[in-house]
């Protein structure tokens, strides 16, 4: 196996009394793609959050590439390459797609306060059009974001995603509300780019048909704890799996 | 084509206080409307901030300015000068620590966190004798004949609304501009794709602060005399009639502000000359008017029935944008 790009190490967190993860590690090595299942409520997107840094964890800890990350800031992490994509489907709508793409593009290396007029490099323009073509919005890069469909809008943030040159991505169930035809597409592109660009993706992911399909190795957690890991074989015929996806004990 | 129309936008006003010299300072105040309207946009229309504070910043750079030209013993021009520069520098200090601590707050929060500011400030001037405490502070007399006078701070104001204008031009066509549009339509979001929100937050606001201190610096001098809550921190007046500018005008635009300002300021002149005495009544009903008839704004209502024009007409930006 590659280089290990994102390791937890005993992630704990509650929230008052509730305990949404215990004592949870993963490994994802660089060039991956790992699934993250489990029953609603079982404390996956609670993980997603820790991980980027919107909570910190209250005990454990999390390293991203050689650094330690666990009590770093959501832009902070964000610009080290570690990016997610929201459950809701985030992007801003009253901006272009065009512009929503300008806008993820990473900031030159400058610091200080003269980087926040820095004006948009020019490959970028050439970048995000390949990247809009690449998710199949090309054509409709003038629209603004709210004007696309919720599925568009999940291409558009993914695009966003590999725009601002994510190194690991985090999926938060990238084919939830969507027809299956476009589930086919939005697969065929996940996969694509893992490909063509190297990027490292962590998918939350209900549809079983797609996650077995996608991941090369997957995580089970129920009620807070890990239960299982494996690969989708070992995962499909693990009985705590489906006793907890059935509710059995 | 461009070109074009700013040049003669230009000419028009560079020729106009030579044209209707008895307007002089009705077109000074034209100006001042113009600034007010372009800084409240930046936070309450690009960014999505709505800021019932930013009076305060007019205030305090139309007293920082009256104390230096007071104290400062020099000649009249150096000592405007001087204090012009300690207005916009002292309003933009100010906009740092007051910013610090508001623009955590999010939504209505933060326009409710706002409100206090103007009114506060006028309090305290009220009872500060520094500053002339309830009496009020009256700079000192321009030395020269009156027609020279109003040309002089026409030309100030005139000054400072282009230098406003190009510069957030510039600002609104790069990554400042969509940095603050993205705060405005998904903090959160901007934050995970590495934005530093506070930065933009804070600059934007000091950017804000600067030109409306440097404007209160000078409107001092224009209007002769200070006054705490009716002339410096007037938030019922100038407060309120920066928000109304840019919703008539069009929020989130270019030139929504400008020209929101424009008609704003006629119509409440015309109101003033021809309905004495009802003039604030009628102000009333052109708010509710324009908040029922059109309320996107003119440039909002003109991009809904024309969107290619509305697209030209001085929309920095080089994509469509809604």
């Amino acid at each position: 196996m590659s280089e290990i790009l994102l390791s937890v190490r005993g992630a704990t967190k509650s929230f008052g009394g509730v305990v949404a993860n215990q004592d949870i590690s993963l490994n994802v090595a660089a060039g991956e793609i790992v699934g993250l299942i489990g029953p609603n409520g079982s404390g996956k997107t609670t993980l997603f959050s820790s991980i980027v840094g919107y909570h910190p964890v209250d005990a454990g800890s999390i390293v991203f590439g050689d650094k330690e990350i666990t009590h770093l800031r959501v832009p902070q992490i964000a610009r080290l390459g570690l990016h997610r994509t929201f459950q809701q489907t985030r992007i801003f709508v009253g901006m272009s797609c065009v512009q929503n793409m300008q806008i993820s593009a990473p900031l030159s290396q400058s610091k200080g306060p003269a980087s926040l007029f820095a004006p948009f490099p020019v490959e970028a323009t050439e970048k995000l059009e390949y990247l809009l073509a690449f998710v199949g919005l090309y054509e409709k890069r003038s629209l603004s974001g709210g004007e696309l469909s919720f599925g568009q809008q999940k291409l558009l943030e993914f695009a966003m995603a590999l725009m601002s040159e994510s190194r690991l991505l985090l999926l938060d169930e990238p084919t939830a509300g969507i027809n299956p035809t476009l589930i086919d597409y939005i697969v065929n592109r996940l996969r694509t780019a893992n490909d063509e660009f190297g990027v490292t993706l962590l998918v939350i992911e209900h549809n079983m048909h797609v996650i077995m399909n996608l991941a090369q190795r997957i995580y089970c957690l129920a009620h807070g704890h890990k239960l299982a890991e494996g690969s989708p074989k070992d995962i499909q015929d693990n009985p705590k799996v489906i006793d907890a996806y059935l509710g059995a004990t | 084509m461009k070109q074009l129309g700013y040049g003669i936008l230009i000419g028009i006003s560079l020729v106009a206080p030579f044209v209707f010299p008895e307007f002089r300072t009705q077109l000074s105040f034209l100006w001042v409307m113009v600034i007010f309207a372009l800084t409240w946009d930046i936070l309450g229309g690009q960014m999505g901030y709505n800021s019932f504070g930013n009076v305060l910043f007019v205030g305090v750079g139309m007293y920082a300015c009256a104390v230096v030209q007071r104290d400062m013993g020099l000649d009249y021009f150096s000592s405007l000068f001087i204090g012009v520069l300690v207005a916009g520098g002292l309003a933009v200090a100010l906009a740092l620590v007051v910013g610090n601590a508001l623009l955590d707050l999010r939504g209505h929060y933060f326009a409710i966190g706002t409100l206090g500011l103007g009114v506060a400030a006028g309090e305290i001037a009220g009872g500060w004798d520094f500053i002339g405490a309830g009496s009020g502070m009256v700079p000192p007399l321009y030395p020269g004949p009156l027609d020279s006078r109003d040309l002089f701070f026409y030309f100030q104001l005139f000054a400072v609304a282009v230098v406003l204008f190009s510069t957030l031009r510039w600002l609104y066509g790069g990554r400042f501009g969509l940095a603050l549009n993205a705060i405005r339509d998904d903090e959160d979001k901007a934050e995970a794709l590495g934005i530093y929100t506070t930065r933009y937050k804070t600059a934007a606001w000091c950017l804000a602060a600067l030109f409306l201190g440097v404007t209160g610096g000078l409107l001092g001098n224009v209007i002769g005399f200070i006054d705490p809550k009716d002339v410096a921190f007037a938030g019922s007046t100038f407060g309120v009639w920066m928000i109304i500018m840019v919703i008539t005008g069009g929020k989130g635009t270019l030139w929504g502000p400008v020209l929101g300002a424009v008609v704003f300021h006629v119509t409440q002149e015309l109101f003033w000359t021809f309905l004495f005495g009802w003039q604030r009544v009628a102000l009333g009903l052109l708010i509710i008017a324009i908040a029922v008839l059109f309320p996107q704004g003119i440039l909002g209502w003109v991009r809904e029935h024309w969107p290619k024009d509305a697209d030209t007409m001085g929309q920095a930006k080089s994509d469509s944008q809604r």
